[in-house]
């Protein structure tokens, strides 16, 4: 059966040349980045080219640039690297668990966090981050895309606000990296985070920006990696791997890649919208907010949106509704229902994200296929809709 | 209606222990077109950490993580999709709330029976059909057939009947038995074993799970108090007396849900022949205790009736009724009444029916039907 996945902002597949850039480094070029001899400096070599290029896709000096594990942990190193008892640190209602879930950890060691919530549009609007800062606020944690809406953040006037306010400020840029142009200056961060599985690069690897400067605490001790910023023997294959995909990244943001991608976003878009008793996640008054190129965002009504992500898994396309909870079973999306979506919408919502290499024709399959399963399913929906009550 | 899927496919509830799983292969291996379904009910997680209930939760069935585990890798194992579908809020409305309802009313509800008559059968139905599967699979022990004669399904105790599940069942309408399958119900459990270690199931040996899925350590006291404090509820005051049967005060008790009618342990008093509990007053929240010889009825009424093997009882007809799953059915006259309730005399008293478990209802192997003793 044919499959279409269109699943881009959970994960990515590696592009060729990401493979064939790793390649070598799985076997005979395998040093230790630590290591005085030939083999280990060719391995701190491969570290250090991949560590320009993130620099020349961050716009800031390779000192900068840290690599890691990837979101979670950039996330988790910024937040609990940089709070202490008694701080205040602010953060939206629609971040990523990676950050919401340290907040909630930190509470428990005296930092008290704001979450601010979303405009109905999905937007943060920058002057609820303002009035949220107070003499203690040592911290503000945004994105730059939202994963489930793909509404870009104004990440540059919080970045303005918090210079103002003389607080640190982080951008999970996981959703982000690769379909938004970044500039550490004009963003005005001092942390930010990205993510090598969501643009084609590997599992596993991740990199985090920090300002010269800033007195960042390191999760992980035991070694003197990356600047001291991060002990553990570096991932060379995933970090060669990720330079790789970054390059290609930064291509793709220059080559009209991103223009394609939002026509055929917007076809598909369009096409869903034309089911009656559907509307667009992440839009104010019919328009919609600034958004990345690949994602779109669409509640369903009467019909029950778990049963409609596997009707179409059956019919080989891959979407999300919701997240994803510990079973595998779907939660309503935690940042629809911050938007002010009443749960059974929240819970009848589709994500659709496009890969960077989505066709015509994938399109024209999922736009083939999704009327009629939606049909299906409201068929049953005297019944089926009751259980959402 | 158009089906937009695999027509004539099959959604099998799987729970990840041995029965459901090999329901699973044996159907995908006959042929079948198969879908695992797994209803994720509770998080066991949610209560965690409460007065009494340990950090990290033990595991249970149903509702656990290695559960959904087990269910997985069996179907990877057998190459058929597989899905697990949050039902966790209808779960808490249809079988939590109503639970701890009925112990704070003084009754002692089964769970299991709830979850089938509400929710599982219902549920795995709709999403069965919205998925394009136009039957269920379920691996409990009951035969399911359909007589031409009678123009009904009959449900009936299993080949195996130490493993009979008819009593839970009771509650099956005729539009859910005709589009259910039991494929255990001709085969016994050491047989389910062999099979599911022909198909190379690795959690062939896996032990059987007797306790309620929600409640994994088994304390239903600890369970109502832990859930209410989550729901910012009290426990509503049910203190009371502990009478003798002739009226004699013997001491204050500190709730009625602390009581099942038939329970001799932690009665708080002391006696020189043992007492058992014979009564509770949802009202007055007095509980009465008395001898052994005093917990015997030979009647019963019962509500909230399924009838299977028959439209509708209109007249008196000789059953064998099951009160409580692990009892001996037992021979009685069963009669209707108005408001839909039946009287059963039984030709022996019984001991301890008890007000929120089931009356079953047979005919020889056949379920009649069965409703809840009031």
């Amino acid at each position: 059966m044919r499959r279409v996945y269109m699943d881009a902002n959970a994960t990515t597949p590696l592009l060729p040349e990401v493979v064939e850039a790793m390649r070598p480094f799985w076997t005979e070029q395998f040093g230790n980045g630590s290591s005085i001899h030939l083999d280990g400096q060719k391995a701190r070599n491969a570290i250090e080219l991949a560590r320009e290029t993130v620099a020349e896709f961050f716009n800031c000096h390779p000192a900068e640039v840290i690599f890691n594990s990837g979101g979670t942990e950039g996330d988790n190193t910024a937040i609990f690297g940089m709070l202490r008892p008694g701080d205040h640190f602010i953060t939206t209602a629609i971040e990523h668990s990676a950050v919401l879930q340290t907040a909630q950890r930190l509470e428990k060691f005296g930092v008290e966090t704001t979450f601010v919530a979303p405009l109905p549009s999905g937007l943060i609007a920058p002057s609820e981050i303002a009035s949220a800062i107070r003499s203690s606020t040592r911290l503000i944690s945004v994105m730059l895309a939202n994963n489930e809406t793909g509404v870009r953040q104004p990440v540059e006037e919080i970045g303005k606000i918090a210079a103002d306010a003389n607080v640190f400020f982080h951008i999970d840029a996981v959703q982000g990296a690769g379909k938004i142009p970044m500039d550490m200056r004009s963003f005005g961060c001092h942390l930010l985070t990205i993510s090598a599985h969501k643009m084609h690069g590997p599992k596993g690897v991740g990199a985090l920006y920090v300002r010269r400067g800033t007195p960042l605490e390191p999760l992980l001790v035991g070694g003197s990696h990356e600047h001291r910023r991060r002990a553990g023997t570096e991932n060379v294959p995933g970090i060669v791997g990720f330079g790789k995909a970054v390059e290609l990244a930064m291509h793709s943001l220059e080559d009209g890649t991103l223009v394609r991608l939002a026509a055929l976003r917007d076809r598909l878009q369009t096409g869903v919208l034309q089911i009656p008793g559907t509307g667009l996640n992440g839009a104010q008054e019919g328009l919609s907010v600034p958004r990345v190129a690949n994602t779109a965002n669409i509640w369903f009504d009467h019909l029950e949106g778990e049963a409609l992500v596997i009707a179409l898994d059956l019919k080989g396309i891959a979407v999300s509704g919701g997240s994803a909870c510990h079973s595998g079973a779907t939660l309503p999306s935690h940042v629809l229902l911050a938007m002010g979506l009443d749960k059974v919408r929240a819970r009848a919502s589709l994500r659709l994200s496009l890969l960077k290499t989505a066709t015509e024709a994938d399109v024209d399959y999922v736009l083939s296929v999704l009327p009629e399963a939606v049909q299906h399913l409201r068929d049953l929906a005297p019944a089926a809709a009751g259980t959402l009550a | 209606m158009k089906t937009m899927n695999q027509p004539n496919s099959i959604a099998v509830a799987m729970s990840g222990g041995v029965d459901s799983s090999t329901v699973a292969a044996m159907l995908a291996h006959s042929g079948e077109t198969v879908v695992g379904l797994t209803l994720q009910l509770w998080n066991q997680n949610r209560l965690a950490g409460r007065e009494g209930i340990p950090d990290v939760p033990k595991g249970g069935r149903c509702c656990s993580l290695d559960d959904v585990y087990d269910a997985r890798r069996v179907a990877m194992h057998l190459g058929i999709p597989y899905y697990v579908v949050n039902q966790e809020e209808r779960f808490e409305q249809d079988v939590v709330r109503p639970f701890v309802q009925e112990y704070l009313a003084g009754r002692t509800p089964i769970p299991c029976s709830l979850c089938n008559n509400h929710l599982k059968f219902d549920q795995l139905l709709k999403t069965a059909q919205s998925i394009g599967a136009d039957r269920i699979a379920t691996g409990h022990y009951a035969v399911n057939e359909y007589d031409e004669k009678r123009g009904r399904w009959i449900l009936k105790r299993p080949a195996d009947q130490a493993k009979d599940q008819t009593y839970f069942l009771f509650g099956l309408k005729q539009e859910q038995l005709a589009k259910t399958l039991f494929p255990l119900g001709n085969l016994t459990k050491p047989e389910v074993r062999e099979i599911a270690r022909a198909h190379g199931l690795a959690l062939a040996e896996k032990p059987d799970s007797q306790e309620i899925c929600f409640i994994p350590g088994g304390d239903y006291k600890q369970f109502l108090g832990a859930y209410l404090e989550e729901q910012g509820e009290r426990v509503p005051e049910t203190a009371g007396e502990l009478v003798t049967s002739d009226g004699k005060v013997l001491a204050r008790h500190d709730g009625i849900f602390n009581f099942t009618v038939g329970q001799r342990k932690g009665l708080g008093v002391s006696s020189p022949s043992p007492l058992y509990v014979l009564q509770i007053d949802p009202v007055s929240h007095r509980v009465t205790v008395g001898a052994d010889a005093e917990l015997a009825s030979d009647t019963l009424r019962a509500g909230s009736l399924n009838w299977i093997s028959i439209p509708a009882l209109t007249e008196s007809m000789r059953v064998r009724i099951k009160i409580r799953h692990r009892h001996e059915p037992a021979w009685a006259t069963l009669e209707p009444l108005a408001d839909g309730e039946v009287l059963a005399t039984f030709d022996e008293a019984q001991r301890a029916i008890t007000p929120g478990q089931s009356a079953v209802f047979y005919d020889g192997d056949e379920v009649v039907g069965g409703g809840w003793i009031i």
